[in-house]
């Protein structure tokens, strides 16, 4: 009982939060809406035993990637958006395209029902999501691909600081 | 009733459809980035559920991947909106045309 009024609440939360991203017109509270939706999935992670990948996502999502966010919200200093002006026929089309994606999705997992095979035992799923575990499997199987990831943040952190800098373009 | 693996990719599927949404309405540079952010949070749910539903290492693991790109992500798009700005001033999409024509 208590699993699934946290799987609701924290559906919800993420759901409302995403909406609250997609309407306010001003970047900044965007970006705080966008966080509250990172909590939300962190805590969906965790009812679904994923505990290192939670602690990931709230400190890189939330705390890193929304904080450079911000920094650049901030740093350009934007206004907040004028109020919707009329609804335009791309708007419109926009939308039709939004909602055809969502039965397409909607379609594809109600179709999958059977196809899936049965869910695992519940120790065996809690045993996967441990740093244990997910770092045996990192640091042997994965360990090039580790490796490479590696290299391509280094490449991006020179890219951009080269983009960003003032004599570049 | 049971909260089983359909429940989670519907609300994945829900959040990927408001990314898409937001990619498709804003016209704000760094809120269409956000709403990329947010489709790659949703399709890592879908693959956190199936993983757990499999009793899976490997899939967690591509989460972890799929984190560390999307940080590589905002932080490239991050450093570009910053250099459009200074040449254009703006981060409206609908003002930022060089290529349009």
């Amino acid at each position: 009982m208590l699993a699934q009024l946290l799987f609701f609440l924290l559906a919800t939360v993420a759901v409302a939060a995403a909406l609250g991203m997609l309407i306010s017109r001003n970047p900044v509270s965007s970006a705080l809406w966008l966080v509250l939706n990172l909590f939300c999935i962190a805590g969906l992670y965790l009812t679904l035993n994923a505990q290192f990948i939670a602690v990931i996502q709230v400190l890189v999502y939330a705390g890193a990637i929304m904080v450079l966010f911000l920094f650049v919200i901030m740093l350009l200093n934007l206004a907040a958006l004028p109020r919707l002006e009329k609804v335009d026929w791309k708007r419109a089309a926009g939308f039709v395209l939004g909602v055809v994606i969502l039965a397409q999705l909607v379609f594809v997992v109600a179709m999958g029902l059977g196809a899936l095979p049965e869910p695992v035992a519940m120790e065996q799923a809690a045993e996967a999501g441990t740093a244990t575990e997910i770092a045996t499997e990192l640091f042997t199987r994965y360990a090039l691909t580790f490796e490479v990831i590696g290299v391509l943040l280094l490449v991006a952190t020179i890219g951009a600081v080269m983009l960003a800098q003032r004599k570049f373009v | 009733m049971e909260i089983t693996l359909n429940w989670y990719l519907t609300l994945s599927a829900v959040l990927f459809t408001i990314g898409v949404l937001g990619v498709l309405f804003r016209s704000n540079v760094i809120v269409i980035l956000m709403s990329v952010e947010l489709m790659l949070n949703a399709v890592n749910l879908t693959l956190i559920a199936l993983a757990q539903s499999m009793g899976d290492t490997a899939g967690q693991i591509l989460v972890f991947f799929v984190m560390s790109v999307a940080a590589a992500e905002a932080a490239i798009g991050l450093a570009i909106v910053i250099a459009i700005f200074r040449n254009k001033l703006t981060v409206d999409i609908n003002k930022i045309n060089l290529f349009k024509y």
